[in-house]
């Protein structure tokens, strides 16, 4: 996090240096981070040592209490498993759909802002109307989904319904929504590979497909990457679109660990309990993310 | 580099090349006519489409469904024996009467509202503070910015039982300020915003410094205007990311003239009961503002997504 200096070296005293120009313009900020971000952190792994609960009595130190609780709470563990499989569920494919959809738009056929269009809008809409629309196409009855497997001769399927396919279903709805963050990104990166590349490989007498594996492809190795580790993070972090889909269920198959603090925290009222396990979420969180750098690092090297 | 050597040999047998017009023209030779990632070839573009216009199809087919819907009357909309085309012609019965119930258009005012507050706050206390770390040196700046790029690693996930406890202290639960402040900590806009500015070349505020001008001056009258189209990226990134925000406004109001659009309409699910048109309907009216504003301004969200989106990396 090297920087440069603009402002010339100074020696004045510390009181000037406290007031300087530039805490002030970093100030605003400062308050809100402090104020928002640092202070409920503490805040949260304090709750996590207590029995503060949403009902009226006073909180009480408890020690590790929560946490020996949660690693012994089975319903926790599913919950983990849940965010695990959802995270590996999504993120393949809302990497490789991406990276297949980017490719093909780039390939600078007719119609460049339908294809955007198609891919990017889901992205834009609210969760909220993702799921009401989702909800509509899984109904089984009268759902496009069923309709369109009848249409095939398949058999129908009980969409959010069926513990053994509520998951896909909901991994479905995600790639539907959000594939297009990541084919813009890819898109962008694709833009960027010089002219030059191809016109060397061109004129070297490589075809197409020659110029997509030896060219386009290493160019895109590193978006990759980005594009896999934000994902990764994402999905971890899955609530909304379960919770308004299938509300976890049916009988808990698809309700990841930021819903099981939900519930645990303002249907349940055990606030002091729900910090325990966000504390665990956010050990999980951290690991992934220590991970992806190592893996990183070693890959740059 | 083969690239070099485009721009000075002539191709066999042209007659006096015109520089430019040479070079453009072996380009585009050297591009196999159309474009440089396809080739040429009829039967690849073909195939291209055809491997497009498959998923594209499947991309907008649920938006079509849910539109087609949203124009039935409610009892064709549960009718399996025509579930494509209606049988009694389209009307607009449902949007009329998610219209009239009134909640919606005031769920789209306090969204528009709340994502407004959220974005002028956001960017203009990040883009200060991404100057301060930037261009200006006070004891412990260094360290803060260090502490500030490690909390982008705190998912809100994590402190949305915190922020719940905050608010219930502060008696803030069910106002705007409950909503809107949580959310406007964006260390990573910070960061971007704080590489940014350092990208900037120095001499232009040089010059406005050797005028006298202070940091305010410098900041707000050379690096603010200087930055516009970063600023628009981080404006515009930090606006969707507020409009579609769905778990801490969740949390933070049960007063439906409170919610925001995505809380507020998943809200009334339940009251809907099993009226399809009525709640596509309103599944309609609440994507239309974002999807309109993406038609007009298709250009610059595209390529907001694609600098802020990485966030810096």
């Amino acid at each position: 996090m090297s920087s440069p200096q603009a402002a010339p070296r100074s020696a004045a005293p510390t009181a000037r240096r406290l007031f300087a120009p530039g805490l002030l313009f970093a100030l605003p900020f400062l308050v809100l981070f402090a104020l928002f971000l640092l202070w409920p952190l503490a805040q949260g792994l304090w709750m996590s040592l207590t029995d503060t609960s949403l009902s009226a009595h006073a909180p009480g130190f408890v020690g590790l209490d929560n946490f020996t609780e949660a690693l012994r709470d089975a319903d926790m563990w599913r919950s983990l498993g849940n965010t695990a499989w959802f995270t590996v569920l999504s993120t393949v494919p809302l990497v490789l759909v991406a990276l297949g959809l980017a490719l093909l738009v780039h390939t600078g056929l007719p119609g460049q802002w339908v294809w955007r269009l198609a891919f990017f809008a889901p992205y834009l809409l609210p969760v909220g109307v993702v799921s009401l629309l989702w909800i509509w196409l899984y109904q089984p009855d009268l759902g496009l989904a069923n309709h369109l497997l009848d249409t095939l001769g398949l058999g129908q399927l009980a969409w959010l319904g069926d513990e053994s396919v509520a998951m896909w279903a909901v991994v479905l709805t995600t790639l539907w929504w959000t594939v297009g963050f990541n084919f813009l990104l890819c898109l962008a990166a694709l833009q960027s590979v010089p002219d030059q590349l191809y016109e060397a490989a061109a004129l070297d007498g490589a075809g197409a497909w020659r110029r997509l594996w030896s060219v386009t492809l290493p160019q895109l190795s590193r978006i990759t990457v980005v594009i896999t580790v934000l994902q990764v993070l994402a999905s971890l972090k899955v609530f909304d679109q379960v919770y308004l889909l299938t509300k976890g269920g049916p009988n808990g198959s698809t309700r990841p660990v930021v819903e099981y603090v939900y519930d645990v925290g303002f249907t349940g009222y055990r606030l002091g309990y729900a910090s325990a396990i966000s504390y665990i979420f956010f050990a999980l969180v951290l690991i992934a993310s220590a991970a992806q750098y190592a893996a990183l690092r070693r890959r740059e090297k | 580099m083969t690239s070099t050597d485009l721009s000075v040999r002539p191709a066999p047998g042209a007659r006096a090349p015109h520089p430019v017009r040479e070079l453009t023209a072996r380009r585009r030779a050297a591009r196999g006519g159309t474009n440089l990632t396809l080739g040429d070839g009829r039967r690849t573009r073909v195939l291209a489409l055809t491997a497009l216009t498959l998923p594209a199809a499947a991309w907008l087919l649920p938006m079509a469904w849910g539109l087609l819907t949203a124009f039935k009357s409610e009892g064709d909309a549960s009718d399996p024996a025509h579930w494509l085309w209606p049988r009694h012609g389209f009307t607009l019965q449902g949007f009329r009467t998610v219209w009239e119930r009134g909640d919606l258009p005031l769920w789209m005012l306090n969204s528009l509202f709340i994502s407004a507050a959220v974005t002028v706050i956001t960017v203009l206390v990040s883009a200060m503070a991404g100057y301060a770390f930037s261009r200006t040196r006070f004891a412990g700046r260094r360290w803060l910015f260090a502490v500030s790029v490690a909390a982008i690693l705190v998912p809100p996930q994590v402190l949305i039982v915190p922020w719940f406890r905050q608010m219930l202290t502060l008696h803030l639960l069910d106002t705007y300020a409950a909503v809107i402040l949580p959310q406007t900590v964006a260390p990573v806009m910070v960061f971007i915003l704080k590489k940014h500015f350092d990208s900037l070349p120095r001499e232009l505020e040089e010059a406005a410094r050797l005028d006298g001008a202070g940091h305010w001056r410098i900041f707000w009258s050379v690096l603010m205007p200087l930055s516009r189209p970063m600023l628009a990226a981080v404006a515009i990134f930090v606006f969707i990311g507020a409009w579609n925000n769905f778990l801490w406004p969740f949390v933070a109001t049960s007063d439906p003239a409170l919610m925001t659009l995505p809380v507020g309409i998943t809200s009334v699910k339940d009251a809907y009961g099993i009226q399809y048109a009525q709640t596509m309907a309103s599944a309609v009216l609440a994507a239309l503002p974002l999807v309109v504003v993406f038609m007009i301004f298709q250009r610059h969200i595209v390529k907001s997504v694609a600098t802020t989106g990485l966030g810096g990396q």
